[in-house]
């Protein structure tokens, strides 16, 4: 079964267009994967989708790595 | 059911992605045959538009760039349409936009350029785009745009969108009262909540699903599908005699008063 960061990745790299390779735990969406404001919020969609969760605004918010997600996602299971 | 709509364009305006309800209309005039024209503000949304287009089972569609802030582009949109195609059968206006600054919290807030964005694109974006299609469309016509019961009433962190969507239902009403000698009919669809891009824009979105789901007569929210399909209405022949109107797709939400 995949894991929560290869899931994670796939959205990521369909979503944002970059290679598999850039993403890891520490790299920022904004910064280091050209994420602009939309994209955000069309990844965090996605996420809710792939993970049938809610993920609120709030929490949204405070997402701002690849590992930031993978915790959250992780903390929600 | 479905409608035959094989031989009609229509432009498509406002497509993000694939869960916008521009989409879910596009779905449902192209499944009934018609030939489908999209346009899209911003290069980001470029590829993605034309991937969309792509999937759709014909090969004759139409993607271009029209930015609705600026009144030339619109003009040059629908010349190159017109250029492209001669005639079109009708236009679905998909466009709104607010800072997402101005979705939360007290409408007193309102910036002045925050108020006059959102009614640019939101709002006068109709009329521009009425005025540039009204040409494409000498044997008549079918504009649609979107609305939301914010427009109508209070609705939760919508404030600045909300005051935009009054201004675009009175401009449906003024625009359907002059065009409507040309057999150019105007109406919007107000659709209940709906998991877009832009709805997650408005603060605490997921709240007004679970209302919807509690409280809507249907017990659930409506799909793009569903909004498709009353487009796909107001597009076609079936729904020749009405202009100036507001359809609720929303589950009846709008009809519940206190329980």
């Amino acid at each position: 079964m995949a894991t929560t960061l290869d899931r994670i990745a796939k959205i990521v790299t369909d979503r944002l267009g970059v290679d598999e390779a850039d993403i890891k735990p520490e790299a920022t969406f904004k910064e280091d994967l050209g994420a602009d404001s939309l994209d955000v919020v069309e990844l965090v969609m996605e996420l809710e989708d792939e993970f049938d969760m809610e993920i609120s605004d709030e929490d949204a918010e405070k997402i701002a790595t690849v590992g930031d997600v993978i915790q959250y996602i992780e903390s929600q299971q | 059911m479905t409608l035959d709509l094989s031989g009609r364009t229509y432009v498509i305006m406002g497509v993000a992605n694939q869960r916008s309800i521009a989409w879910g209309i596009a779905q449902a005039l192209s499944n009934a045959g018609a030939r489908l024209i999209f346009t899209y503000a911003g290069e980001r949304l470029a590829a993605n538009v034309q991937k969309l287009a792509d999937s759709l089972d014909r090969d004759d569609s139409i993607v271009l760039p029209c930015d609705v802030t600026d009144d030339a582009e619109v003009e040059a949109t629908f010349q190159n349409i017109q250029e492209q195609v001669g005639t079109i059968d009708g236009v679905a206006h998909c466009i709104a936009f607010a800072d997402k600054d101005e979705l939360s919290g007290e409408y007193l807030n309102t910036t002045k350029d925050g108020f006059l964005t959102a009614h640019h694109i939101s709002s006068y974006s109709l009329t521009a785009v009425a005025k540039a299609a009204r040409p494409l469309m000498q044997e008549g016509g079918s504009i649609l745009t979107l609305t939301y019961l914010g427009g109508e009433r209070v609705v939760k962190n919508y404030n600045v969108m909300g005051v935009a969507k009054a201004s675009l239902d009175a401009s449906v009403k003024y625009l359907a009262n002059d065009l409507g000698k040309e057999a150019i009919r105007v109406n919007s669809i107000s659709a209940g909540p709906i998991r877009t891009l832009s709805a997650k824009g408005v603060a605490d979105f997921n709240d007004v699903i679970q209302e919807m789901e509690d409280s809507a007569p249907l017990k659930r929210p409506v799909t793009k599908e569903e909004v498709g399909d009353t487009a796909l209405f107001l597009m076609s022949d079936l729904s020749r005699g009405i202009t100036g109107e507001m359809i609720h797709v929303d589950g009846g939400y709008n009809k519940i008063g206190l329980m």
